[in-house]
């Protein structure tokens, strides 16, 4: 299948600025990250708070300057694009952001949440509405909603009106930025089956980004773990998921408390110690200062990106010195 | 549910904006009905402000004329309920021929500063940067002087008369106004509801409107509201000390500064146009006050 949005070695480092405006360093949010979404596929994004995953969706909104790299939509690269044809493409690539108590408007109605997109972009208010509407009840939002003011919703209900939004305007790609995390469990089932409803409705492709690992798998074809800025790990959802090989991905897997009774809920081995500062990050490979495998080697060059199996990579030394894998970088 | 793919609905409910606007007033008006003082105040307040506007038709006398056999008149007197003035003028057709001058002169500042710094500060607080410096820190000039002095300053230099008053005390609350305002916009401007917006291409002009102004409206109307009690008693003021209003014409302050003569023959006469200046900067106090909470503005 074809790629539909590729991200090309982006980096993003947000300038610290003292007294007078002097910076005093940088913080290195998101360091040479590719990824690739294939057409009307889901690409999982998981990893810890502060890797650099929401950074990662706005750099691909165009919501922040990216300092380097290359975002192609169907082969166009759209980071430099201005104007009429940025307008064109912000169309095709929506974004569902995580906080529904923040993400829409308090003080206006439902319907016009949704519509407001539509009458931005040329479609006349009466008829934006009426579009507005059937996406709300395409989302799954009673009519009787429509004309209700946010406040009395519930955080499931607003997270659907933030889904219909990203959806009037018939885009091409949704991002999800943590999407479900600030809703109860129960909730969560809900709006991720509705995810996939629409997905499948809309022919949508979808970036899903979360932190919880659960969620991750049950949405995504293909599945990116980030640390610390950098991509630690990526492909296939079910080979990463059954076979993880980065240090730092067989440490995430471990973390997830166990559903057996009687067992320890921590399996073993859960990650020591803090997320280095992302101001001053590790030489080498940045989880080196955690990882429970550290060699003396990890300190020095970048880790080179080895394919575990096609589509597999893990960016780490250890798989290096198995005989005939291939290095790739 | 989906019933075709044109994204037409087979039965598309009437959106009524009128209803929609009802339903919030009332709402507001509900919580505000339930706060007694702010009620009253109002009443009393709506009361002041129409017999003010009203003075041609109701006033019982010409509040330029006064017969000078007729002076110095106690409350009470017969055909002068407030008595007279030093010229013999009924001081209550007076007070009511005054209260425009004064009403105006605390409710058109507070206007021309809500919108002069509002727009500042949203604009400052929206675009950041270099805008922002440039604008807060010139606005920060103005507050090295207290406002009295600035509004005494101000006057001074521009002259007697009503324009000039209102001139003056609009420039002294712009850059408060305009502080409101930008703090207000820079929290809102961190809600996740203007990057949305911004990521479906939507104009600045248009998330100001939309996205910003509804959402900082209800902060700044409040502030504004609980100035106009203040321009009231600051237009007095300088009245009283002679920058405002210029005697003869009626006018709260002016009065005040009149009648203070008599305060040792007539003590109550004296006191009356300060109440009606304490009573209007109450009532609208409390008023405001209760939008406030109407409104469920945290502070």
């Amino acid at each position: 299948m074809e790629n539909i949005l590729e991200g090309v070695n982006i980096s993003k480092s947000f300038p610290i600025k003292g007294f007078l405006g002097k910076t005093k360093g940088t913080v290195s949010a998101v360091h040479d990250v590719s990824f690739s979404l294939k057409e009307q596929a889901t690409l999982g994004i998981v990893g810890e708070s502060g890797c650099g995953k929401s950074t990662l969706a706005r750099l691909i909104m165009r919501l922040i300057q990216t300092d380097e790299g290359k975002v192609n939509y169907r082969g166009e690269n759209i980071l430099n694009l201005t104007g009429s044809k940025l307008q064109d493409v912000r169309k095709k690539i929506q974004m569902v952001f995580q906080n529904p108590y923040s993400s829409i408007n308090p003080k206006l109605s439902i319907i016009d949440n949704v519509a407001f997109s539509l009458w931005e972009n040329g479609v006349p208010k009466e008829e934006a509405r009426k579009k507005a509407l059937y996406y709300l009840d395409a989302v799954g939002l009673p009519k009787s909603y429509a004309l209700r003011f946010p406040s009395s919703l519930s955080g499931g209900q607003r997270q659907r009106v933030a889904i219909a939004r990203a959806l009037v305007l018939e885009p091409e790609i949704v991002i999800a930025d943590e999407a479900v995390s600030a809703l109860d469990k129960s909730v969560q089932a809900q709006v991720l089956k509705l995810f996939q409803e629409l997905k499948k409705e809309f022919s949508l492709s979808l970036i899903f980004i979360s932190h919880d690992l659960n969620v991750v798998e049950y949405m995504s074809d293909e599945v990116m773990v980030m640390y610390l800025g950098k991509v630690v790990e990526k492909g296939p959802a079910v080979q990463i998921y059954s076979n993880p090989h980065h240090p730092y991905t067989q440490a995430l897997f471990n973390s997830i408390p166990s559903m057996e009774v009687g067992e320890s809920t921590l399996n073993n081995s859960p990650i020591n110690g803090e997320l280095p500062s992302p101001m001053n990050p590790p030489s080498g490979c940045r989880f080196r200062t955690r990882c429970p495998l550290v060699t003396e080697k990890c300190a020095g060059d970048l880790p080179p990106n080895v394919e575990i199996s096609p589509g597999h990579t893990a960016a780490c030394v250890l798989y290096e010195r198995v005989g005939n894998e291939k290095v790739l970088s | 549910m989906i019933t075709e793919n044109t994204g037409q609905l087979s039965n598309p409910v009437i959106l009524n904006k009128e209803e929609k606007e009802d339903s919030r007033f009332k709402e507001f008006s509900r919580r505000f009905l339930k706060n007694r003082p702010a009620f009253l105040a109002l009443i009393l307040l709506g009361i002041i402000v129409i017999s003010t506007i009203m003075a041609p038709i109701i006033a019982p006398y010409d509040p330029y004329e006064g017969e000078i056999t007729n002076r110095l008149q106690v409350i009470g007197a017969e055909g002068h309920i407030l008595g007279t003035d030093e010229q013999g003028r009924d001081i209550l057709s007076r007070i009511l021929y005054g209260g425009q001058l004064s009403l105006l002169a605390g409710i058109v500042p507070v206007l021309i500063a809500g919108l002069i710094g509002g727009s500042l500060g949203v604009m400052a607080g929206y675009f950041g940067g270099m805008i922002n410096t440039i604008i807060m820190r010139t606005l920060d000039i103005f507050y090295a002087f207290p406002a009295i002095l600035l509004a005494i300053g101000i006057s001074a230099a521009l002259g007697q008369g009503i324009d000039n008053i209102i001139i003056a005390i609009s420039i002294v609350f712009i850059p408060p106004v305009a502080r409101i305002a930008e703090s207000a916009v820079k929290e809102v401007r961190e809600e996740e509801f203007i990057e949305a917006a911004r990521t479906t291409g939507a104009k600045n002009f248009s998330i100001i409107r939309y996205h910003i102004l509804m959402n900082i409206f209800s902060r700044v109307f409040v502030y504004c509201t609980t100035q106009i009690s203040i321009s009231l008693v600051l237009a007095s003021g300088l009245s009283f000390l002679g920058l405002g209003v210029s005697p003869p014409t009626a006018e709260w302050g002016v009065m005040l500064n009149n009648l203070k003569e008599q305060i040792f023959i007539n003590p109550l006469v004296t006191v009356i146009p300060g109440l009606f200046i304490f009573i209007s900067a109450l009532t609208i106090n409390l008023v405001a006050d209760g939008f406030r909470d109407a409104l469920e503005i945290k502070q």
